[in-house]
């Protein structure tokens, strides 16, 4: 039985006062124990709407229309909040995307990571204070004694978002969700973060699910892959294999709009339109308007995710790419 | 957020802040200190003589050197009755504004964070409290209250009575000024990340919201005290305030407004600029805190 298993999940949102529009729209993935997945896409493609649904945390007035969610083969879908609660930030932890927001500024650093640790054990002041030293010391923050009583904004970026790391990594969590966790910091530190959250979830024996649109970081850090486009998972398969030779016509275009992909001197490649918005998504594939390969059964019929890639096209050979 | 020692020096270099500053410790402290500084206790029959009634203040002739500021009806000196009767106004600005606060407080929180149709109820509360003036609301209050019991116990319980009314009728205040940083704060990513750790509703709200909201709440309740006073001050005024035996300056003002034309002006007088000095140092460090807490307005400084 995998750790985490996500089965034909919907997130629908009411529009108006009948109808409703899907976020996500039929999303697989499952996830052993250990083990890290990159989720990658545009924005707007449902990665982050995965995340929260996962932890059961979609907003108001959005909803799980569908699917299951399964954790140890429990559905969390169907747990009182009380329960999952007792799993967030226990056994599921998220690492956010700007470290400048998510940590209240006007409490103290330490009394954040208190907080966390008492809403999920019953220990003494004095054990939470060495523990939550001792998890700032792991992330590498120096003088981690003094740091337990600054508040956030007496930190640099860099050291909050270690600050957030350690606050997940506090109740030893056997998954960590981590939403572009790089994302918002200075490029010189991202390698340096992200090198930190490889190291610890590999020591530690951490599954993770790694949401970023940076496939160069997923190639370094994650061993399977998920590529999403309008709430849809479009292609999946181990990370190196889509690298070399992605099925998905959409795969392959990220792939080449990579910059450091383009010849010296040519034009940077970009994919041509955009995505479109859920509320007006176009009949049958997703992508087929900005698809070069896309037929009139495209137009007609959502392909269904076969053999990695959900395409009635897929590329064949990598040379393929359009 | 600011640090202490630079709201210290914003103070330091504003003239009128540290003007209303001071004015505001004065007058703290001559009500604080009332019983050992003033010359009568006000409340003490045994300490008062018919025969000093409406004495001019000591430098007019006619003045005693015992009444600096001359003497009431009842033969009360108008200095003591004043430092006696600050301090019950501060006494009844303050408490009704810890019960606004309160009240205020807990119930622009839950609208706030729950939303939806408990917040559509509580602020159409606060609509419905907002159309009936304060001070009708606190006559018909205080008159049927007055009517009901006797006049003894009425004196007893006026304090309590004036905060428990001053307190309800303004809290919408509180109210719609925390619901609408409460609306702001929520979709704020910590929040997010605060219910991602696993905690409940309850703690988010007291321990993670509340202390970012709590700017405007300072400033409010600083110009609320100055509100309640003065509320206070006309209710007295009305005879609905605090009994003559133990005066509050609006009931002082009260008591000498029936002396002013016979000539008595200082019964009234000498209350009502307290009550004025009171209200404007109030209201001054309100807008004073106010500008120094918003950090839209705040220079390069700190």
């Amino acid at each position: 039985m995998p750790m985490l298993e996500v089965q034909d999940l919907h997130v629908a949102f009411p529009q108006g006062r009948k109808s409703e529009v899907e976020a996500l729209r039929g999303v697989d993935l499952t996830l052993e124990k250990g083990e890290r997945l990159g989720v990658v896409g545009e924005s707007g493609a449902g990665k982050s709407m995965l995340a929260f649904a996962i932890l059961n945390l979609i907003a108001e007035p959005g909803r799980v229309s569908k699917g299951r969610i399964m954790f140890h083969g429990q559905n969390l879908l169907d747990l009182p909040e009380r329960d999952i609660r007792a799993l967030r930030g226990n056994r599921i932890s998220m690492i956010f995307q700007d470290p400048m927001v998510t940590l209240n500024p006007v409490l103290s650093i330490g009394t954040q990571m208190m907080e966390t640790l008492r809403a999920h054990r019953r220990i003494s002041g004095a054990e939470a204070r060495a523990l939550c030293i001792a998890k700032l010391r792991e992330v590498a923050i120096p003088s981690p004694e003094s740091r337990l009583d600054a508040y956030p904004h007496e930190l640099s970026g860099g050291l909050r978002q270690r600050v957030v790391i350690a606050i997940a990594l506090l109740t030893d969590p056997e998954l960590i969700i981590a939403d572009e966790p790089t994302t918002a910091l200075d490029v010189t530190i991202q390698a340096e973060i992200m090198a930190l959250i490889l190291k610890l979830c590999r020591e530690n024996d951490v599954a993770l699910i790694l949401i970023t649109h940076d496939l160069g970081v997923v190639a370094e850090v994650t061993e399977r892959l998920m590529i999403m486009y309008a709430g849809k998972c479009v292609e999946t398969g181990a990370t190196d294999a889509i690298i070399k030779a992605p099925h998905h016509p959409y795969s392959a275009g990220l792939l080449r709009a990579l910059p450091q992909n383009a010849a010296r001197g040519t034009r940077l490649y970009q994919i041509p339109g955009s995505m479109p918005p859920i509320t007006a998504l176009p009949t049958g594939c997703a992508y087929h308007p900005r698809c070069a390969r896309a037929t009139a059964l495209c137009k007609a019929e959502i392909p269904p995710l076969e053999n990695g890639a959900a395409c009635f096209h897929p590329l064949t050979a990598p040379e393929e790419v359009p | 957020m600011i640090s202490f020692k630079g709201f210290l020096r914003r103070f330091l270099s504003d003239p009128v802040a540290i003007g209303a500053g001071l004015v505001l410790l004065v007058l703290v402290l001559m009500a604080v200190l009332a019983p050992f500084l003033a010359p009568q206790d006000p409340y003490d029959l045994m300490q008062l003589d018919i025969m000093d009634s409406e004495l001019p203040p000591s430098w007019k002739p006619g003045g005693d050197e015992r009444f600096w500021l001359g003497t009431d009806a009842q033969g009360r000196g108008v200095f003591s009755t004043i430092m006696y009767g600050t301090g019950i106004s501060l006494l009844i600005g303050i408490g009704a504004v810890i019960v606004q606060a309160v009240l205020g407080v807990t119930l622009g929180l839950i609208a706030g964070y729950k939303g939806g149709w408990i917040d559509s109820f509580l602020m159409r509360l606060a609509d419905i409290q907002l159309s009936l003036s304060t001070l009708m609301m606190a006559i018909i209050a205080l008159a049927l209250f007055q009517a009901a019991f006797d006049a003894n116990i009425y004196a007893d319980y006026a304090i309590v009575m004036l905060i428990m009314v001053i307190g309800i009728a303004e809290w919408p205040k509180f109210a719609r000024t925390v619901r609408s940083s409460v609306l702001g704060e929520r979709k704020k990513e910590y929040v997010d990340a605060a219910r991602v750790i696993g905690l409940p509703p309850r703690k988010i709200m007291w321990g993670h919201i509340l202390p970012n909201t709590l700017t405007p709440v300072l400033v409010i309740s600083t110009i609320q005290v100055a509100e309640a006073i003065m509320i206070e001050a006309s209710l007295s005024f009305l005879g609905l305030g605090m009994p003559v035996d133990r005066p509050s300056l609006g009931s002082l003002i009260r008591s000498g407004f029936e002396f002013i034309f016979s000539g008595s002006w200082w019964i009234t007088l000498y209350p009502a600029i307290v009550l004025v000095a009171l209200i404007l140092a109030l209201n001054l460090l309100g807008d004073w805190l106010r500008d120094v807490l918003n950090p839209k307005l705040r220079r390069g400084e700190d």
